[in-house]
């Protein structure tokens, strides 16, 4: 688990990475739902967290592939490949990062 | 229609095979590409690919599954050499013939090459070929790059070289690269990452040979100056490959000529990416060749144009660690202003900059250096401003 940042650092419509290896893209809806996954497009070398953020869907700033944060999967092309997630939560007034574990990695 | 000939199986070819099945030709699909290798993406050739940190299965464009799906034929190592139009065939320099009542022409553009003989460590850098071997020579230790022409594949291809360890030297003929693109203040300021990073740029130079007797040892310029270079690359700009269209009916001038929608003098053929001139304009944009094949291929479908291709220009180009990206369409005489960010010892600051394009009070184009979300903002609306024009009834 992660500690990221205060919830009121990270406004709505806003994102944050966090220096992981990867890294990961947090990010605070309009609606103020918070959803977190790997920060680097699976389609090309962009940072999720500078995406354009509209409702549930994240737009790759580089080739405009999009993500559901929901699910990491891509609605679009170029991207073909989902991103992984990983679970947030908020503890007193403070957002972490449940970082999942990957495929293939120790359990 | 029963049969469609995709010719060309890059990006802007497999994007209109794509398209073709997604609005519902449930034809004979054919895909015809001269290159060995099934589609894949280019960009990263000239940046992470040349680095290592990209290979060569993350270039693929689509997978096994994917391709199952498209039930498309694959003639892949094939050159097209002829469109006989009463024939309603695509001629193939192995001697076969694709019948075809639609023909998507996406045979793009080739890298233009200096001329005279061939030397060892001479290198265009265009297709996975000229990528594997460039890639190849750099790796025989630290050599003397000079890199010819300060485009974007010129500049992207110095940035890796130096980041590989090389001593780079780019040579470009113009007082100034990318001014064409960027005009004269961005260009300077971009023309300054070269510089912080070590990397040589010598303006307003332009080659008189290549030395060497059977590998290359320098470049000579023509006014005296000798550069000595182990590997050069040459990047001096693509020509469509247009000339398999000889004694076709279409008109070829840079380009296939076509109208805003892709179609070409004959309805029963569109054309997309960079061999396509559409509505006046051949763009080499990555995004322009993902984005005509939709317009491109309902209107190959509807028998005429129904469906305008226009849209704002973007592309992007990563040089020495910094993330360039351009969207609009900027003319001579546009004024330019830093709205975000600035400059530092003439190149883009730590935090980047947003510059923006402006004529008769309207923003035309912007340009942004590491500032994303504003790029897209500013991209945006442009977008939106060009809409009432992307909607005019055709």
């Amino acid at each position: 688990m992660i500690a990221v940042c205060r919830l009121e650092d990270l406004p709505e419509g806003e994102s944050v990475r966090v220096d992981t290896s990867p890294p990961i893209a947090v990010f605070r809806t309009d609606d103020g739902d918070l959803y977190a996954i790997d920060d680097t497009c699976s389609h090309q070398d962009a940072s999720l967290s500078e995406g354009w953020l509209e409702g549930c869907l994240v737009e790759c700033p580089l080739h405009a592939a999009s993500f559901d944060l929901r699910t990491g999967m891509p609605t679009c092309l170029p991207a073909r490949r989902p991103v992984g997630t990983h679970r947030v939560s908020v503890e007193d007034g403070v957002v972490h990062v449940h970082v999942a574990a990957r495929e293939g990695s120790a359990a | 229609m029963r049969t469609v000939a995709v010719v060309g199986a890059a990006l802007s070819g497999l994007y209109a095979a794509r398209e073709l099945r997604d609005q519902g030709f449930g034809g004979r699909l054919v895909i015809i590409g001269d290159e060995d290798h099934p589609p894949y993406d280019r960009p990263p050739l000239s940046k992470d690919f040349l680095t290592g940190r990209v290979d060569e299965e993350r270039l693929a464009l689509c997978d096994a599954e994917e391709r199952a799906a498209l039930d498309a034929e694959w003639l892949l190592g094939v050159r097209a050499r002829g469109l006989d139009a009463p024939g309603r065939s695509v001629l193939l320099d192995d001697g076969r013939a694709v019948h075809a009542d639609g023909v998507v022409i996406a045979t793009g553009a080739s890298a233009r090459r200096l001329p005279g003989r061939g030397l060892a460590g001479v290198h265009t850098l265009r297709t996975l070929d000229d990528a594997r071997a460039l890639r190849a020579d750099l790796t025989r230790g630290t050599r003397r790059v000079v890199v010819i022409g300060g485009g974007f594949i010129g500049a992207e291809t110095a940035s890796a070289c130096a980041a590989l360890g090389h001593a780079v030297t780019v040579v470009e003929a113009a007082p100034l690269p990318l001014v064409p693109q960027l005009g004269a203040e961005m260009a300077a300021v971009c023309a300054g990452l070269h510089r912080h990073a070590g990397t040589a740029l010598v303006t307003g130079a332009s080659v008189a040979a290549l030395h060497g007797t059977d590998a290359v040892t320098a470049v000579a310029l023509r006014n005296g100056r000798i550069l000595p270079a182990d590997v050069v690359v040459v990047g001096i700009g693509a020509v469509p490959n247009t000339g398999w269209l000889a004694g076709s009916p279409l008109v070829v001038d840079d380009g296939v000529r076509c109208d805003h929608g892709c179609v070409t003098s004959l309805p029963h053929v569109v054309a997309v990416g960079d061999v396509a001139r559409v509505d006046g304009t051949r763009a080499e944009h990555w995004t322009s060749a993902t984005e005509q094949p939709r317009a491109a291929v309902a209107n190959l479908l509807a028998g005429k144009t129904v469906r305008s291709a226009g849209t704002v220009p973007y592309f992007w180009s990563d040089q020495y660690g910094a993330r360039i990206q351009f969207a609009g369409r900027r003319r001579e005489g546009d004024t330019v202003h830093i709205t975000e960010g600035g400059v530092v010892d003439g190149a883009p600051g730590a935090d980047g900059l947003l510059a923006r394009y402006r004529r008769d009070g309207r923003t035309t184009a912007v340009l942004a250096v590491d500032r994303p979300r504003p790029f897209a903002r500013a991209r945006r609306e442009l977008l939106r401003a060009a809409e009432p024009a992307r909607l005019a009834p055709s």
